[in-house]
């Protein structure tokens, strides 16, 4: 049971482990993305839409080649959720908009792109299929690794996911590499923390903003596409993806900047989410305040951090504050 | 000493001429600098030299003239076509990332081919220390060092980046004796290297005891570069200050002095340790000007704002004698509500107008209740008062503004300073501070506030006036303190001395504690 | 002439922050974004459900204001969502970003129910009234010290803090929806009978928008002619300022967001006893985000404000009859709101800066 219980932390911590990274990277280039919800909803429907047309387009779903199946909704996702961090970017860096509004208005688009594709994609394609249900997709994304089930508990714990979990893990590593040990991350970091400095120092601080926010986002697209596609088995429900979006900024604060310690935290995270189911004879009620854990866990860090006041365990110095050379 | 280095001009200038608007911050400035030497650039505040650097450094582009470096003439527009001409400058204020390593900034924007590698880096940066005799670990955070060990990061990130010219702006003014005692040792290992090293300052035994020649600007303008050696304290003191220029302030006799405030061994510290304010002790009279003398930094900010209540102190006390009640309170650590509320009138020009003393993207009748707000009980506004306040000062004092409801920000800076010390008059004071109030205004507005000021004085309040300008000082002021790092480097009556005098005691920092 | 540490390298152009814009030019800046919004939006529907675009304005002004109940429900809507931007405007303008006013306003409304749960049969009415404005206010401002004392005391980032702190009151909110549900644990949430705000002249939610009214009136005057606002005002323009006048700046904080959270647990007061009898997880649906969007595009001005909340309400309610007509989903209200709202914030930066070309070398 205990494997089965890791199993699903991890499949639930997913998710969040994507949006954290993808935030992470944001916020360390000075960007209080708050949009990130809405980008990963964004990043879940533009996959859905691939997927779905790819499948109306096939004769019969066996004719579905598996590696297109992949690519298409992979490379849609993408597309979708970096357009989410451009727009982002062109409002706060280039038209200098409050990010904390602009976030928030993102969050409501793209929530609102979500459902509403979600809800209408069968009818604007004039499809006569009922509902969205990608399963052979789905079955495409969820394909496990061959010795999953022949390594007993070893295997479920380590090898039975789909491509994308392990692609969250190694984004995250990848991202902490480079935070930490390239010229790269040492200038992104720059900029998020003294973009004066960076500046003078020769940084393009605008260019560093734009880029990363859109990988960023691209990221954290990434994990609701992992939710529709792998979790949820393809089926598309409104508002399925909850507050991921949100837990996914908590895991920000939780994991203090790291992405490597992200990776911990997600499951922790998902851990925190699943263990109610195998609580015995609890409350459908209890269950809610289960689901509140990770945010106070979350604000117990934001506080212990804040107190211990250690310079590295601060969100980034200039996390929020617009930066213009003019008018400084 | 001499080799054939010495003969190679590293940098020169030639007729450098910059404006803002319509001042003129450098004039026809040329002046050149070899391989292994050390030059000073010494002027008062404001005499440009700042400005000047900043050219060389590729902040600020010059309106005509010509830089040359390393013999080719080159054209500098932004720090990078600097670096590529080997120039490096350490500014006052500091370009570091706080929560990185030394290392870390030293590193930070170079785009080199090769791979990023921190542990060469490191090694890189080891050698440079021991080849010039610095002291630094390259794995300390900046947010850890102190104010020496951070100017250390900068001069080695220049040097890092291949600088063979370095310049350094003030580079003493927030070290202590030790400190600069170091920081010299290793500007003669560089200069012993062959860098050429120019450093910007006003301190004249520094100036003597570091450098091979001194080039002296005043006003912006250029007046000689003369040999170290074949100087002295008086003729460089007289070169910087110039002839006394008469501006005709008016200025009448103190009647019924009175002691008003008493500061009495004032210590304060930053957070770093660095002494701000040490053993400062002196009296306020009433129906006097006191003038504060001094180089900009040494202290004048902190004593204002440790009397205006913004300041804790270490040490000392700061007594107010109530001309009303005759009773004496201690100012010492009390916050400016606490001030007011003890019947203490203390009005307070800072030196930040539109960052503290006033309110920006208020407009000028909401700016005139700052002080006042706070008045009846009422939990409403009371915007009658501070309206015809505000209208009586647009009048009387000439401001001009489109009407009394227009921000603040949008006004000029002769006009955000009669309207701050338009207000700051207006709760009739006993004692009035106020903190280069003349800086950056035209000459109209600087006589209204030198009126304003005197007409105080005649009220019988006790003036305090830091100034930058030795001319004005000797002419507004009755007598006039001098302070140097902190500590106080004398007294002088002012109707007896001169500019020379006063020159000497600001550059040189040896305590005088008696008081005229 | 200070020390000037500002960098001003040689550059084709750049752009000048510009004070001198009289209010009727940029208002018709702010116009125009709307306009061009109204245009990208047209396209979008166009393209979505082959309608003609002024027949989708048609169609949306119906949607909206139609018929009478659709006029009640869009003034009730508009004065719900104006009551939150109301809360969190003078924590923005002292730039105390509260991002938490969905927590806060359920916080209220959960106090305000259990208000009636449990004291509902055994208070008289007008002192039932009086305990659930009491309980629903104390319960809103507590909520919202809390982030704010953290702030004072260890500087916490506010932002962070207050966006944790809305999932918590979430899932409190759903724990007791649960709780109280009927019968236990359906999630059908409990209609609750006692302590019903009074329906005037016939119309239900007449009390709602009085309410709010007033508030609107009295939040203006606080802000412009009352002692605190002006320190608010100082506060969030210039700290250093308010340390210099003797401004306790810890104590304006602390005030500050007590208020701003009262004013939200009113919100939840008005929800739940006013409008929905009931209260659920999503009673304060999302109104505490599009609060700061509708403060911050009236410039934190509340009587602004009534335009800004009435237009997010408009665009909401007539794009849900637009994918009602045309069977779309009801979220498309919500692509419309994003779409009008990046335009505004946008435009901003054109009432705010200009582009200057360099001729010649310029300075200062």
């Amino acid at each position: 049971m205990i494997a089965t219980i890791i199993q699903r932390a991890v499949m639930q911590g997913t998710p969040l482990l994507f949006g954290s990274t993808g935030e992470i990277l944001t916020e360390k280039s000075g960007h209080l993305n708050l949009g990130i919800p809405g980008i990963m909803y964004v990043g879940a429907i533009s996959g859905v839409a691939g997927a779905f047309l790819y499948e109306q387009s096939l004769a019969s779903p066996e004719l579905l080649n598996p590696i297109l199946a992949v690519l298409i909704p992979l490379l849609c996702s993408l597309v979708g959720s970096t357009l989410m961090g451009l727009i982002y970017c062109f409002l706060t860096v280039t038209l200098r908009a409050n990010q904390n509004v602009t976030g928030l208005a993102l969050t409501t688009f793209g929530i609102g792109v979500g459902n509403f594709f979600g809800g209408s994609l069968i009818k604007l394609v004039d499809s006569d299929v009922p509902s969205i249900a990608l399963s052979a997709t789905s079955n495409a994304f969820k394909t496990e690794l061959p010795f999953a089930h022949s390594l007993g508990w070893f295997g479920e714990i380590f090898f039975s996911y789909g491509f994308l979990v392990y692609v969250a893990i190694i984004v995250a590593i990848i991202a902490s590499f480079i935070l930490n040990k390239t010229r790269i991350g040492l200038h992104l970091r720059a900029v998020g923390e003294n973009p004066a400095t960076a500046d003078a120092a020769g940084i393009n601080v605008t260019r560093y903003k734009y880029i990363t926010t859109s990988i960023g986002s691209a990221i954290a697209g990434l994990g609701g596409l992992y939710y529709v596609m792998d979790y949820a088995n393809g089926v598309w429900s409104n508002n399925g993806f909850g507050d991921r979006g949100w837990l996914s900024i908590a895991l920000v604060i939780f994991s203090v900047w790291r992405p490597s310690l992200s990776i911990l935290g997600s499951i922790l995270f998902g851990f925190l989410y699943v263990i109610p189911t195998y609580i015995p004879n609890i409350t459908v009620s209890d269950k809610k305040l289960f689901e509140m854990l990770p945010y106070v866990v979350t604000i117990i860090v934001l506080i212990i951090t804040s107190m211990r006041n250690k310079k590295e365990n601060q969100p980034p110095a200039a996390l929020g504050l617009p930066y213009f050379r003019e008018e400084r | 000493m001499e080799n054939v280095m010495e003969q190679k001009i590293a940098l020169e200038l030639r007729n450098i001429t910059k404006t803002f608007g319509s001042v003129v911050a450098n004039k026809n400035v040329s002046l050149k600098v070899r391989k292994g030497e050390i030059l000073s650039i010494l002027g008062e505040n404001g005499s440009g030299k700042t400005t000047l650097m900043n050219m060389v450094a590729g902040i600020y582009f010059p309106d005509s003239g010509q830089i040359f470096a390393d013999g080719q003439e080159v054209e500098i527009a932004s720090p990078k076509d600097a670096f590529r001409y080997k120039i490096g400058m350490i500014h006052q204020h500091f370009k570091l990332v706080d929560v990185f390593t030394a290392a870390e900034n030293i590193v930070l924007g170079l785009k080199d081919e090769k791979r990023f590698d921190m542990p060469g880096y490191i090694e890189k940066i080891k050698a440079i220390t021991e080849q010039y005799g610095f002291e630094l670990d390259p794995n300390k955070k900046i947010y850890e060092m102190s104010v020496s060990e951070k100017q250390t990061v900068e001069i080695i990130k220049a040097l890092f980046r291949g600088a063979d010219i370095l310049i350094l702006d003030e580079p003493t003014a927030v070290l202590t004796p030790q400190e600069t005692v170091k920081l010299f040792r290793v500007l003669r290992n560089m200069k012993e290297s062959g860098k050429a090293i120019i450093i910007i300052t006003h301190k004249l035994h520094e100036v003597l005891s570091l450098s091979d020649n001194v080039a002296v600007l005043r006003k912006g303008e250029y007046i000689g570069t003369v040999k170290t050696a074949e100087t002295n304290e008086s003729e460089l003191t007289e070169m910087m200050v110039g002839k006394k220029i008469s501006l005709n302030i008016e200025r009448s006799e103190v009647e019924n002095r009175t002691e008003r405030l008493i500061v009495d061994k004032i210590d304060c510290n930053s957070r770093d340790g660095v002494k701000l304010l040490d053993d400062v002790s002196f009296t306020a009279y009433s129906g006097e000007i006191l003038g504060i003398a001094g180089i900009a930094g040494s202290g004048q900010r902190e004593l204002l704002e440790a009397i205006a209540g913004l300041q804790n102190l270490d040490d000392g006390s700061i007594i107010y004698n109530n001309p009303k009640t005759g009773t004496k309170e201690n100012l010492r650590d009390k916050t400016p509500l606490e001030i007011r509320q003890m019947g203490v009138r203390l009005a307070f020009v800072p030196e930040d107008r539109l960052g503290m003393g006033l309110v920006g993207n208020m407009d000028i009748v909401d700016n005139m209740m700052l002080r006042s707000y706070k008045k009846g009980k009422s939990v409403f506004l009371q915007r009658k008062q501070p309206k015809s306040l505000a209208e009586e000062i647009i009048e009387k004092l000439e401001v001009v503004t489109p009407s009394a409801s227009t921000p603040v920000r949008r006004l000029s800076g002769g006009n955000v300073q009669k309207i701050l010390v338009g207000r700051e008059i207006a709760s009739a004071p006993t004692v009035l501070m106020a903190a280069y109030p003349v800086r950056g205004l035209d000459i109209n507005s600087s006589y209204t506030i030198y009126n304003l000021l005197n007409e105080q004085k005649k009220k019988g309040v006790a003036v305090i006036f830091v100034g930058e300008d030795l001319d004005v000082l000797i002419e507004l002021c009755d007598r006039i303190m001098v302070i140097g790092s902190g500590k106080i480097a004398g007294f002088v009556d002012a109707r007896n001395t001169t500019k020379e005098e006063i020159g000497i005691m600001m550059t040189k920092s040896e305590p005088h504690n008696s008081e005229v | 002439m200070s020390k000037m540490n500002k960098l001003y390298f040689k550059t084709k152009s750049h752009i000048v922050k510009r004070d001198d814009i009289t209010w009727w030019k940029a208002w018709i800046i702010r116009v125009i974004a709307v306009l061009l919004a109204m245009v990208v939006c047209g396209i979008v529907t166009v393209f979505l459900t082959d309608l003609n675009p002024i027949e989708m304005y048609i169609t949306m002004a119906e949607g909206a204001l139609g018929t009478t109940r659709l006029v009640w429900n869009l003034i009730q809507n508009t004065a719900i969502l104006l009551c939150v931007s109301l809360a969190v405007t003078p924590a923005f303008k002292m730039k105390f970003w509260n991002i938490g006013a969905e927590g806060q306003v359920l916080i209220g409304g959960l106090a305000t129910a259990a208000c009636m749960i449990f004291l509902g049969e055994k208070l008289p009415t007008p002192l039932l009234m009086l305990v659930m404005v009491i309980t629903s206010v104390v319960s809103g401002a507590l909520w919202a010290l809390v982030p704010a004392f953290f702030k004072t005391r260890f500087n916490s980032n506010e932002t962070l803090f207050t966006l944790m702190m809305n999932y918590v009151a979430i899932q409190i909110v759903a724990y007791y929806t649960l709780e109280w549900s009927m019968p236990k644990g359906s999630g059908t949430p409990r209609t609750l009978e006692y302590g019903q705000l009074p329906v005037l002249f016939g119309q239900k939610y007449l009390i709602n928008i009085l309410i709010v009214l007033v508030l609107t009136i009295v939040a203006y005057i606080y802000l412009k002619y009352s002692k605190q606002g002006y320190e608010i005002s100082v506060v969030g323009e210039s700290e250093n300022t308010a340390r210099y006048i003797g401004i306790n700046v810890k104590k304006v904080v602390l005030r500050t967001m007590a208020i701003s959270g009262a004013v939200c647990g009113i919100a939840g007061f008005l929800l739940v006893a006013g409008t929905d009898h009931s209260l659920k997880s999503d009673t304060a649906g999302g109104r505490g985000f599009t609060a700061i969007m509708v403060s911050w595009l009236a410039k934190f001005n509340p009587i602004f404000m009534i335009l800004t909340s009435l237009l997010i309400v408009f665009l909401q309610k007539g794009a849900s009859k637009i994918s009602e007509v045309y069977r779309l989903n009801s979220s498309f209200s919500d692509i419309i709101t994003g779409i009008i709202i990046f335009f505004i914030i946008g435009s901003e930066f054109f009432i705010n800066y200009k582009i200057k070309f360099n001729k010649k070398e310029e300075n200062k």
